[in-house]
């Protein structure tokens, strides 16, 4: 096998987590309209209780639902608790769209602490089973382990069961229609507020699982994951913030692009490149890949 | 069953959209509400339908408040508003659209008969149901936001301004179809038009409104009689 599969292989490795972080802002976007930097420590918190758990159950596979389900309700709780009354405290203010933004920079101030008051600012060893050793093929080892399949094959089953959510369930099509035009969705008889929360929660669980699969790569601490949040922003703004396709791609483009330049021009410049793609993509296509239109009403 | 409006006051800021309103609407009956622009027809279906608060009076449907109801929850009571210009979600395909106005009900089997019987009534809805709402016309649009309220299963419709932007056959379409579900089902509808005149022919009343205030109340024959009243409120 040649470098450039193995590169290609990588990058979807590293992609399909941007991907599941991207998703995990965009349906937080999509329910409340907040940019939600809290996104990197609810995903910190949801993978410190998945640690816990692996400690306790010594396996390291059934951690990963707990992760999820612990992910899908502190999200649900922050939503019901923090952002549903300060959105209702603020509407028609001054700082109404602002407020939420700075409120989830407070929560994950907030929660970043707990975890370190809880469990030290110590690296810990979330570990997978699978091995991070590359695979080998004829005489020559490549970048991309049985873990980083792992990662690929975990995101694909939580992308797919989202799919499958959102395009055939009734819940799908209410948190679709509250998400495009709430006042109809309202004239509908759905229960806004409730599927706000709903979104809230599957946000959680898809960081969650990113967190989770992501840590036995390397460690565990209060800001391990600080930097897939950027690459969850850049991934989002890819992909257009509204579409949720559109995160996952974006995603993949962004681990793709991110292998590659690794690869071929060398590790120095990866992360200035995410801030250039991001920037870019802001002037030359603000909507990103996968936003039509340009206008839509809130 | 009866609607029952009594000194309604609803404010938009400081300023009085609606000011002192009262009239009452019996089961069965077609009440259009007719008043020139920015007479305060829309605020009125908004505060029936619990879009708006109300700052005074009371509103009760079959002997029973709707103040401080959610919209969300006034559709589970058969209050069902279908508010202006189209109100569809053009993200989402024709068959979800409708598939939007049965999503609360518990009675499967009957959202799969009112489904039935909104494409038997719309057929063109029928041969889109796959279709992005977005590549409907806006004739198709309007029929596709009334067969969602239809599915609904509605006793209190409220539709605001169905004729909008609609041109004269597609209009003189949308209202036969109106006419003929409310003697289907014994349907009670508020129909808010500025198209008076169409609004009327299908109408038993109707409650001519200006300024917040109520103007005057007849049947259609009464209003479209009166000479002062045509060239004040109808147009011509």
């Amino acid at each position: 096998m040649n470098t450039f599969f193995s590169t290609i292989l990588v990058g979807i490795s590293s992609g399909a987590i941007y991907s599941l972080m991207s998703l995990a802002l965009v349906l937080v976007w999509r329910s409340t309209r907040v940019v939600n930097f809290a996104a990197a420590g609810q995903a910190i918190l949801s993978t410190y209780i998945g640690y816990e758990a692996m400690s306790a159950l010594h396996n390291y596979w059934l951690s990963l639902p707990v992760a999820l389900i612990s992910g899908a309700l502190i999200s649900a709780v922050i939503e019901s608790f923090i952002m549903r009354p300060l959105a209702k405290r603020t509407q028609g203010t001054a700082v109404e769209s602002i407020a939420p933004v700075i409120a989830t920079l407070g929560i994950l101030g907030l929660i970043r602490s707990l975890v370190g008051l809880m469990w030290g600012n110590t690296f810990l060893q979330y570990t997978s089973p699978l091995s991070s050793k590359g695979f080998t093929v004829g005489h020559t080892t490549i970048p991309f382990s049985p873990l980083n399949a792992a990662i690929v094959v975990g995101a694909a089953i939580v992308l797919l069961i989202f799919a499958l959510i959102f395009r055939f369930t009734r819940l799908g099509l209410s948190l679709r229609a509250a998400s495009f035009q709430p006042e109809i969705a309202r004239l509908s008889g759905i229960r806004v507020d409730r599927i706000r929360t709903v979104g809230w929660a599957f946000a959680g669980a898809a960081g969650a699982v990113a967190g989770a699969l992501v840590t036995p790569t390397s460690y565990l601490s209060p800001n391990s994951l600080d930097l897939l949040l950027v690459s969850g922003f850049v991934a989002a703004v890819i992909g257009g913030l509204e579409s949720l396709i559109g995160a996952v791609v974006g995603g993949l483009v962004l681990g793709l692009g991110f292998a590659f330049i690794l690869q071929y021009i060398g590790s120095s410049v990866t992360f200035s490149a995410a801030f250039i793609i991001l920037i870019l993509v802001l002037i030359v296509r603000p909507q990103g890949i996968f936003g039509a239109r340009s206008t839509r009403e809130a | 069953m009866t609607l029952v409006v009594q000194g309604l006051e609803v404010k938009h800021g400081a300023i009085s959209a609606i000011s002192g309103l009262s009239f009452t609407i019996r089961k069965g009956e077609l009440v259009t509400i007719i008043g020139s622009n920015g007479a305060g027809k829309t605020t009125l279906l908004r505060a029936l339908s619990g879009l708006l608060p109300i700052s005074h009076g009371e509103i009760s449907w079959n002997e029973k408040t709707l103040i401080g109801k959610r919209p969300e929850e006034l559709v589970r009571r058969g209050i069902v508003h279908v508010s202006e210009g189209k109100a569809v979600i053009p993200e989402l395909t024709v068959s979800e659209n409708l598939q939007l106005g049965g999503i609360w009900r518990k009675d499967r089997s009957d959202v799969a008969a009112a489904t039935a019987e909104v494409i038997e009534l719309f057929p063109r809805l029928g041969e889109r149901l796959s279709q992005g709402a977005d590549t409907l016309s806006g004739g198709e649009r309007q029929m596709l936001a009334i067969g969602r309220a239809m599915i609904s299963r509605p006793e209190l419709l409220l539709l605001d301004e169905p004729s909008l932007g609609l041109a004269p056959l597609i209009i003189d379409q949308i209202f036969s179809a109106i006419d003929a579900l409310r003697h289907r089902t014994n349907l009670t509808v508020v129909l808010v038009e500025q198209n008076a005149i169409s609004a009327l022919r299908i109408a038993d009343r109707g409650i001519i409104i200006n300024l917040g205030r109520h103007v005057t109340t007849g049947t259609p024959s009464e209003l479209l009689n009166d000479p002062a009243l045509r060239a004040a409120y109808l147009g011509y």
